[in-house]
């Protein structure tokens, strides 16, 4: 009974407690301007690839608006209609900004989606074999071990080579070259966290494995795991630029920023500079503000920088 | 000592026969043997033959001891394309590869120290926030795309150095580079700066660390105290004892060039391995695949045992701990 009225005044506590504690993430957060600068920078960004149908001047794929004579036209130019393309055409007579604008939200969107999975997977992997321990986590670590000892881009060709290239491999990909950076980290923190008074209690109230790790001990290792999660997510961005540049990674049905700046490797002789070097721009862009980011959350939430 | 050496050997092995297991199983259970491994343009009477050649008419298990038995022979396939063995193929190409990423290694060092330090020592000045900031851009750039831009600027646009091929190559105690020759010199150049930019900037950030923590040490001062002149101070206390996470890293980041290099191959045509493997994934060059990834298995365990092996010297606690 006792224990239930206090659970009660603890979760009031806690709401307060968390509101506070987001004023606190933020005035962290805000202490390095540039890294308010990136964020806004991203976030500015993940707006255009979410709404990028609507905030383009064209529609790149879109047959009937795409003219073959406004090929190559250099940045600021005007076609016969008068439309203007301030980064100029590719080689099919596509906008480049719009074709940026399209490719920012398959490269986003790829990076996302394999980095969410990954988290997920290596984070259930790395949690267990930090609580369970004995052989299976002696298997998973050494396996994560084995794994990292290769450079990712290598383990990707490998993936892609055997299998073939498409939207679902590259994401797989992605995915096994990923997992093993989230599950180490998820272990390391969770090594720590086993042994905290709380899972005791938990333990002695019986609770089963699963509510410990899940409701328990993984909250209490997020934070780390967010910091991977932002580097390694530039990181998969990047990689998939690389892939797809080589034109091993996303077909061309799915252009992505790499494979736009392959498209214009073709015209890199003639001093068509802006159809590789607008795209590569705006993933500079993506990647080094994704990196401040993380860097910034990283040292947030490093104990021995704890002000 | 044996003991660790021995088992961490055995471990490399194992590691080994696995990954043969899966580029094996990779290539012969995801997809059709015949097709995978047989050339799409032989006739029938060809196909019957290699298939018998490669033992395809077995079972699986038989298979596999098949391609082990033959990889231990270095015998890997022909490449559909060269008509030649796959194998020899690319121990052709592994020297560009490595005169590469040596190379690439040495600009990283050489630039890389001295900036490091220089930022490691005035880390408020505009000059180290600059190289500082570059070494930010410096991880965070695609290789592929500081490729292009380099091109683009040195070879398109300035028309100072050359952007493809490996330029003329000289034989000089029996190894044959084109570091030997001013234009394999000028053809090394862009490529080899393009595969150093991410590894200049960790040699940056380590040196400059380095430079940070050590220059507070009590025989820096003393050094000083002693009279000596700034520049023996950094040349020679300073800059040893900098020097060896420069190198553990360098040493263990030797295997991440060396797979990088297929990009930086492809993007300057430079006549690589990692070039070849692109375009026989482009081919579909099957025992070309397959023999290269035999290959770069083998050369990362090697160097990881190496490291493994090096570290256990250097720090007996390694080694205290892989036994217990």
């Amino acid at each position: 009974m006792a224990q239930g009225s206090t659970g009660g005044q603890i979760t009031a506590g806690q709401q307060a407690g968390s509101q506070a504690g987001w004023r606190k993430l933020w005035s962290d957060y805000s202490e390095s301007p540039l890294a308010v600068a990136a964020l806004f920078v991203f976030a500015t960004i993940l707006f255009i690839a979410i709404f990028a149908p609507f905030v383009s001047p064209t529609d790149p794929y879109d047959l009937a608006t795409v003219d073959i004579m406004n090929s190559r036209l250099a940045p600021g130019s005007e076609d016969f209609a008068g439309n203007l393309y301030i980064l100029g055409t590719d080689g099919a007579g596509r906008d480049m900004l719009s074709s940026i604008f399209y490719g920012l939200r398959v490269s986003l969107g790829v990076g996302a989606l394999s980095g969410l999975i990954a988290l997920i997977v290596g984070a259930i992997l790395g949690l267990s074999a930090a609580y369970f321990g004995g052989r299976y986590e002696t298997i998973i670590m050494r396996i994560v071990d084995i794994q990292l000892s290769f450079p990712s881009i290598l383990m990707a060709l490998v993936i892609l080579a055997i299998f073939g290239k498409g939207v679902e491999k590259t994401i797989i990909a992605l995915i096994l070259v990923q997992w093993a950076y989230y599950a180490r980290a998820a272990r390391a923190s969770a090594l720590v966290e086993k042994n905290k008074e709380y899972v005791e209690a938990a333990k002695c109230l019986a609770l089963g494995d699963r509510r410990i790790i899940l409701n328990h001990i993984t909250p209490n290792c997020m934070a780390p795991l967010i910091v991977v999660g932002t580097l390694q997510t530039a990181h998969a961005i990047s990689l998939e630029a690389t892939l797809s540049f080589l034109g091993l990674g996303l077909p061309i049905t799915e252009p992505s920023l790499g494979l736009l700046i392959g498209n214009g490797f073709e015209y890199m002789y003639t001093g068509d500079y802006w159809i590789s070097i607008f795209p590569g721009i705006a993933l500079l862009i993506t990647i080094v503000s994704i990196n401040l980011v993380g860097d910034q959350l990283r040292d947030m939430f490093n104990p021995r920088l704890q002000r | 000592m044996t003991a660790f050496v021995l088992r961490r050997s055995l471990q490399s092995i194992l590691v080994l026969f696995v990954m043969s297991l899966i580029v094996f199983a990779g290539v012969n259970l995801v997809g059709d043997p015949v097709d995978m491994l047989i050339n799409p343009e032989a006739d029938q009477q060809e196909i019957e033959r290699v298939i018998k050649d490669l033992g395809l008419d077995r079972p699986v298990t038989e298979q596999y001891w098949y391609f082990l038995v033959n990889a231990f022979q270095g015998d890997l396939g022909k490449s559909f394309v060269f008509g030649e063995p796959a194998l020899k193929l690319i121990v052709q190409r592994m020297p560009a590869t490595f005169e590469l990423a040596l190379f690439s290694l040495l600009i990283a060092v050489v630039f890389g120290i001295p900036l490091g330090i220089y930022a490691g020592l005035k880390p408020a000045s505009k000059v180290s926030r600059t190289i500082m900031a570059g070494s930010i851009l410096g991880f965070s750039m695609p290789t592929f795309w500081v490729g292009i831009i380099l091109i683009m600027f040195f070879s398109v646009h300035l028309g100072w150095l050359p952007s493809t091929g490996r330029g003329d190559v000289a034989t000089v105690f029996g190894i044959t580079s084109s570091i030997f020759t001013l234009d394999g010199l000028s053809h090394i150049f862009l490529p080899a700066f393009n595969l150093a930019l991410f590894k200049l900037s960790s040699v940056i950030r380590l040196a400059r660390a380095g430079t940070r923590e050590i220059i507070l040490q009590d025989y820096i001062k003393f050094a000083r105290a002693k009279g000596l002149s700034e520049k023996r101070v950094i040349n020679v206390h300073l800059l040893k004892n900098i020097l060896i996470p420069i190198v553990t890293v360098i040493g263990l980041e030797f295997g991440s060039l060396i797979a990088f290099s297929t990009v930086t191959e492809t993007v300057f045509a430079w006549p690589g391995m990692g070039k070849l493997i692109i375009e026989a994934i482009y081919n579909l060059d099957r025992p070309i695949i397959v023999a290269y990834l035999m290959i770069i298995v083998l050369i990362f365990v090697t160097l990881n045992l190496i490291v493994d092996i090096t570290y256990s010297l250097l720090d007996p606690r390694v080694r205290i701990k892989g036994e217990g």
